[in-house]
């Protein structure tokens, strides 16, 4: 975008590139995942397995995220989307297989690593997840701030840049509290693209928001991600936002990846779990553990900010 | 019953554990700031800090202290003068407030006025993924939202110390001389000999840790919260009921130690 932003990323993925130095990449990954190479992925699981004490959220979960992709991750509520993100995100450690960003292995690097790497990934949240305590304008200067090398002038012009791209040019010196739900959400997307990143996770986009602004958020996902060039893994249950939006799919379902491909596989595919939660109807395979009286209902995970 | 005890047991020492790990994280998160060559705290928000811990709490420290300063002058004089003692009055507040009660009523005003907050504001934070959010960016959420409110509460109590030891001494000052009938002057030498550098730093050392103590309970019960808003509100109850009884626990501990390795006199 602009030329110091980008030098400035390259700074970064010096420092990264630095730190590994003499560490043979993992395969298929000799690159860095730098913009010209778009046959090694940006994001790979490898079998990973993801367990909270006895529960097995994540039951061998491969997946590959290739640059400029924008996939979508559909499954029901507790299905192990969020912890997807998070395992992405290097918050989570997976109980076993391996997660990578960049080649570079995210569930081994140390926190300093990790904490770079981290830069390089914006990430939009399910209820925007601003610091109530800052205005706007300090919610978007705090990557900057702390992060970057840029100076004030530098920081307030990419803070309207990105204000502008989100179409919220007028409410830099609000507090989150005073934002609707919409607003919050597009903010919270103009955080995730101050620091120019190569990909950006989206929690449920559309969730708690209406038709309209949900279309809005889904048109504003797809322009930014477009005039960037960024990749993004969308995380949703709305079938309609899933089919506007991606350029791919993969569905989640018992803790593994049951479908996968262009999203008109989708529309006609012959698994019936797929089938029932496009269609989103109550007769399949995906049991209501309230209607039918499971032994063991599943607790309700999604009610609480979707832990 | 005895299983109990240990379930109970083993459940503080992991807290403990937990707890260490909190102080290291940020140690390590302040660490890693440093080596980049920027400032570790942003000095705005540990501004922001200070300002409520210190000045925000100097009107509730100084009006508790002074009450029972007071009060203790009046008991305590009332009881003297059958014997005509009661010019031992300033020196005993001058005492119990240095090295005792000025550490410790400090310490559990803060446990329920900051330490409650620090907790609450966390929580809330921690429900809202904000937390998360400050980890995802990069930041680190232990640099970034733990240090500032450490440092103000340990360096900040010693402080409120002084300020409640003073407020005492006004106390009795008032009792001196309108009910014990003692001259301003003689009522200042008085207070002095009450009060021992010995005492006065250890006064100060006690609050520091005390302040360490109630912001690392606060800030760990804040970052662990689950279930939210009722989540919220059990951990600010647990913040403040563990922070007092360890800060009251602590304070025994330093008396046992202080007698029995450095007697007075
Ligand atoms: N920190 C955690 N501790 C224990 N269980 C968790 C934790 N985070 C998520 N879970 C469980 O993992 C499952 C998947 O959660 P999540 O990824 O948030 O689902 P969703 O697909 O709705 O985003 C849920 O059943 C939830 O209860
Ligand atoms: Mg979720």
């Amino acid at each position: 975008m602009n030329p110091e932003a980008a030098t400035h990323s390259i700074d970064r993925r010096d420092e990264i590139r630095h730190l590994h130095d003499g560490e043979p990449a993992p395969a298929a990954n000799a690159d860095d995942g730098g913009a010209g190479d778009d046959d090694a992925p940006l994001v790979e699981l490898q079998d990973v397995v993801l367990r909270f004490g006895k529960k097995t959220v994540l039951d061998g979960v491969s997946l590959a995220v290739y640059p400029g992709e924008r996939l979508i991750v559909l499954g029901g509520s507790g299905s192990g989307k969020s912890t997807t993100l998070r395992l992405i995100m290097g918050i989570l450690q997976p109980t076993a297989g391996r997660v990578f960003f960049c080649g570079h292995e995210i569930s081994a690097l140390g926190r300093r690593e990790l904490n770079v790497l981290r830069a390089r990934i914006g990430m939009v949240y399910q209820y925007s997840a601003l610091i109530s305590s800052l205005t706007v304008r300090d919610n978007l200067a705090l990557p900057m701030e702390e992060l970057s090398d840029q100076k004030p002038e530098e920081i307030d012009r990419i803070i309207d840049e990105k204000l502008a791209m989100v179409n919220m040019g007028n409410v830099k010196s609000a507090m989150p509290a005073e934002l609707s739900g919409g607003m919050k959400k597009r903010i919270g997307l103009a955080r995730a693209l101050v620091l120019d990143p190569e990909l950006i996770l989206f929690d449920e986009p559309s969730a708690g928001l209406d038709p309209v602004t949900s279309s809005i958020v889904d048109e504003l996902i797809i322009n930014l991600t477009e005039q960037t060039q960024t990749t993004s893994i969308v995380v949703t249950h709305e079938m309609d936002s899933a089919f506007r939006i991606g350029t791919r799919m993969v569905m989640l379902y018992e803790g593994k990846i049951i479908a996968d491909g262009p999203p008109e596989e989708f529309r006609h595919s012959s698994n019936p779990v797929v089938t029932q939660f496009v269609e989103g109807r109550t007769e399949g395979p995906i049991l209501d553990s309230t209607r039918h009286h499971d032994p063991k209902p599943e607790q309700p995970a999604t009610t609480t900010a979707g832990r | 019953m005895i299983g109990a005890i240990g379930r109970s047991t083993r459940n503080a020492l992991i807290q403990l554990g937990s707890i260490y790990r909190l102080l290291l994280g940020m140690v390590n998160e302040l660490g890693d700031q440093v080596s980049r060559r920027r400032p570790p705290l942003r000095r705005r928000v540990l501004f922001e800090q200070t300002d409520r811990v210190g000045i925000g709490s100097i009107p509730l420290v100084a009006m508790v202290s002074f009450f029972i300063g007071l009060t203790m002058a009046l008991l305590i004089g009332a009881e003297l003068k059958v014997y005509g003692t009661e010019r031992l009055v300033p020196q005993l507040i001058a005492i119990a407030f240095s090295r005792e009660l000025g550490p410790l009523m400090t310490g559990i005003v803060l446990a329920a006025r900051i330490g409650a907050a620090f907790t609450a504001e966390l929580g809330t934070m921690t429900v809202s993924e904000e937390v998360e959010a400050v980890e995802a960016m990069g930041l680190g959420p232990l640099r970034f939202l733990v240090a500032p409110r450490l440092l103000a509460i340990t360096g900040l109590l010693p402080c409120l110390v002084v300020i409640s030891t003073l407020a005492a001494v006004f106390g009795s000052f008032l009792v001196s001389l309108y009910y014990l009938n003692i001259a301003p002057g003689y009522f200042f030498d008085l207070t002095q000999e009450g009060l021992r550098v010995r005492d006065v730093l250890m006064g100060i050392f006690k609050s520091g840790v005390f302040g360490l103590i109630i912001g690392l309970v606060a800030c760990y019960r804040g970052l662990t919260v689950k279930g939210g808003a009722a989540g919220v509100g059990n951990a600010t109850t647990s913040s403040v009921v563990t922070s007092v009884t360890t800060v009251i626990g602590t304070d025994t501990l330093f008396n046992i130690l202080q007698q029995a390795l450095l007697p007075n006199q």
